[in-house]
């Protein structure tokens, strides 16, 4: 069983009385404990496909099982359970929450986590998944005391916080400079290392180079990728 | 999400923005306040009028003579039967379990008050017991008032009201003088308390009273009048035993007469019996026991009308109770006014926290929060919001409230259940004002959510 399957996925928004095609008949596998790379120009469905692998929208038709579990088709809230349990988020632009300590930061998704977690195991967990980031020493910082690599990890560390299989990563160093970039970077390799999938938005040939795969995706197409390298290799 | 953590949560979120924050709540603080302040002056002015009332008679009772019909229908005026006596004063004073007093009263009006060269009429001279003035709630201010001794042996002392002092003696002490009523003369013995004009305008102070023995004995005379209900067998006229006015002229003459004849004290009528229920509430229980009782020492049928009539001071209490409605309502008005501006503000701002805090709501929804987290969250911070301003604002309103009464001498009176409604209505605005801003917070579509700038 693949950590992600996608079988016929189509996505299409209506605007007036267009119905407007984003995705057409995207069909991938991915597997526990791949790096991916996503690639492709602004308007290429790109950020659409990512949406849907992260449970942040649904397929028009299509199916979409996440280890095993079709959740293409499921209402908002069981979606929210499942992006709190199973999927993990970085984002360009951080997304912390400002005034805020690095450890309330990571905290906060523990919060909307059913298991009944006590306080202190939260913050336990949460101080060594920071210390697991390297940022032990700046726990009570808030962002802006933060650099921008220090923001993107201690956003890392929320995005790991429930110890979710899949972290998708949308152009994490987009607003990082190159020496921050690498050490993101870094940090993603060091994490797959350990097991964890990783999915990679980004433009970027650069960063996408450090990925184990590269899916291309042009006009709401899969043009490169669609096999696993070692497919592809055999 | 459970509910200390969203309580937690959003105390954080007012907090990265206490300014603001503050300034929200500005409109609940100050429209609580105003309410707070407003009703314990109101209710404090309200329990004062209510206590200068009681102080003025609000539990009195006043039983009147009924209105005779003499045969062929013509009628005689309320009060003119003869149909009280001093009897039926003792027998209310012994079964009615609501009072606390009873008096009986006579009055002469008209009557020509003379000290020394001076005269004055005053506007009522009235015979009865020292219960008298504990009914009608009336203190001594010189010398005492006269005791019952002096009412069995018709002893011929007076006390006056403060307006006689000043009229008849010109503010001078007049306790210990000797004044004649219509030749009759009497020792003054005691100057009442000056108690002002009455709800009709009228004097107060104007007043002689008397023992009512010496006023019915010496001076008035019994009434003629249809007498028919209170003895069978006396059917001697009492004006023919006592010509009324003819006392005036000798008055040596009716206390012999009196002495001689054994059925004045059987058959003395009273003018009206003062009674005064224990408490306020008490009024028209002591009235039902009262009819009761009188209607039976009158021996009347069950189809036959009273021949007494029982007056409360009701209407007081009444002009009382509608005068603090009206108030409490237009607090009311006021308290609704103010609290809808205070709920716009916060909702308004509530508003512009959301829109602000779009990239938040995503991130939260992006990590696991449901739509009914995000709604929870929002609707808890305006609560929040408002339930502080709730309590800055009793708080404050019972300052202000305190400061008039230290300053201006107002009297005031708090209550727990107006503080406990200010709160609850202070955090039902919250729900209510904020419900709107949350709602529209929950409805956001995370992928737009996040990518808002």
């Amino acid at each position: 069983m693949e950590l992600i399957e996608l079988e016929n996925i189509c996505k299409s928004y209506r605007i007036g009385e267009m119905s407007v095609p984003v995705l057409k008949n995207i069909s991938i596998r991915i597997g526990r404990g791949e790096y991916v790379a996503l690639m492709g120009a602004s308007g290429s469905g790109k950020s659409t496909l990512m949406n849907i692998l992260g449970c942040l929208d649904r397929p028009t038709s299509g199916k979409y099982y996440l280890e095993g579990e079709e959740v293409g088709s499921l209402d908002g809230d069981s979606r929210a359970k499942i992006r709190n349990r199973k999927i993990g988020f970085v984002f360009q632009s951080f997304n912390l929450l400002p005034r805020t300590s690095a450890l309330d930061n990571v905290i906060m998704p523990l919060a909307y986590t059913n298991a009944s977690l006590s306080g202190r195991e939260a913050k336990a967990r949460a101080v060594e998944i920071l210390k697991r980031v390297g940022l032990a020493d700046r726990m009570d910082h808030h962002p802006s005391q933060l650099s921008g690599g220090q923001q993107q990890r201690v956003a890392i560390a929320r995005a790991l916080v429930n110890r979710p299989p899949v972290l998708f990563a949308d152009e994490p160093t987009g607003n990082l400079d190159s020496k921050t970039s690498v050490e993101v970077m870094k940090m993603f390799e060091e994490l797959n290392g350990e097991g964890i999938t990783i999915i990679l938005v980004t433009h970027s040939a650069e960063v996408a180079r450090c990925a184990k795969r590269t899916i291309q995706i042009r006009d709401g197409e899969i043009i490169r990728g669609i096999f696993g390298q070692e497919e592809e290799a055999s | 999400m459970t509910l200390g953590s969203t309580v937690v949560s959003s105390v954080r979120a007012l907090g990265r923005n206490p300014t603001r924050a503050l300034l929200t709540t500005l409109g609940i603080v100050i429209g609580i306040g105003a309410v707070i302040t407003m009703m314990e002056i109101g209710n404090g002015s309200a329990a004062a009028m209510k206590q200068n009332l009681e102080s003025m008679g609000a539990n009195t009772l006043v039983v009147i003579p009924g209105t005779p019909r003499m045969p062929g229908g013509v009628s005689q005026g309320q009060g003119s039967a003869v149909s009280l006596t001093p009897d039926d004063c003792e027998a209310i004073r012994r079964d009615c379990l609501n009072i606390s007093a009873v008096a009986p009263v006579v009055n002469a009006a008209g009557l020509q008050f003379v000290f020394a060269g001076n005269n004055w009429t005053p506007r009522q001279v009235v015979g009865s017991t020292p219960e008298y003035f504990e009914i009608r709630n009336w203190q001594v201010e010189t010398g005492r008032l006269f005791t019952q001794e002096e009412v069995e042996s018709r002893a011929r002392v007076c006390v006056i009201g403060s307006s006689l002092v000043k009229e008849v003696f010109g503010g001078e002490n007049p306790v210990g003088t000797t004044i004649r009523l219509r030749n009759v003369s009497f020792t003054v013995v005691g100057v009442l308390k000056t108690k002002g004009a009455n709800m009709m305008g009228m004097d107060e102070d104007d007043v002689v009273v008397a023992p009512w023995t010496t006023i019915r004995l010496r001076i008035t005379g019994l009434k003629s009048g249809s007498a028919t209900n209170t003895t069978s067998s006396a059917s001697t006229s009492p004006s023919a035993l006592y010509p009324g006015t003819g006392v005036a002229f000798f008055p040596e003459q009716a206390e012999n007469l009196e002495t001689d004849t054994l059925l004045v004290p059987r058959f003395t009528q009273v003018d009206q019996i003062m009674v005064s229920a224990i408490r306020p509430e008490q009024v028209g229980a002591a009235q039902m026991e009262m009819t009761v009782l009188l209607r039976d020492r009158h021996k009347l049928g069950p189809d036959d009308d009273n021949d007494f009539w029982v007056r409360n001071t009701a209407e007081f209490m009444a002009t009382l109770s509608s005068t603090t409605t009206l108030m409490s309502n237009l607090l009311l008005v006021v308290a609704l006014i103010s609290l809808i501006v205070g709920g716009v503000g916060i909702m308004n701002i509530m508003l512009v926290s959301v829109t602000e805090r779009t990239r938040e709501i995503g991130l939260r929804m992006a990590v696991g929060a449901r739509s009914r987290d995000i709604l929870q969250q929002f609707l808890t911070e305006s609560i929040i919001l408002c339930a502080i301003g709730g309590i800055v604002g009793i708080l404050l309103g019972h300052g202000a409230a305190l400061m008039v009464n230290i300053h201006l001498k107002w009297p005031i009176e708090s209550s727990p259940a107006v503080v406990a409604a200010a709160f609850l209505v202070s955090a039902s605005v919250g729900i209510i004002f904020g419900f709107y801003p949350a709602w529209k917070a929950s409805r956001l579509d995370p992928i737009e959510a996040l990518r808002y700038e």
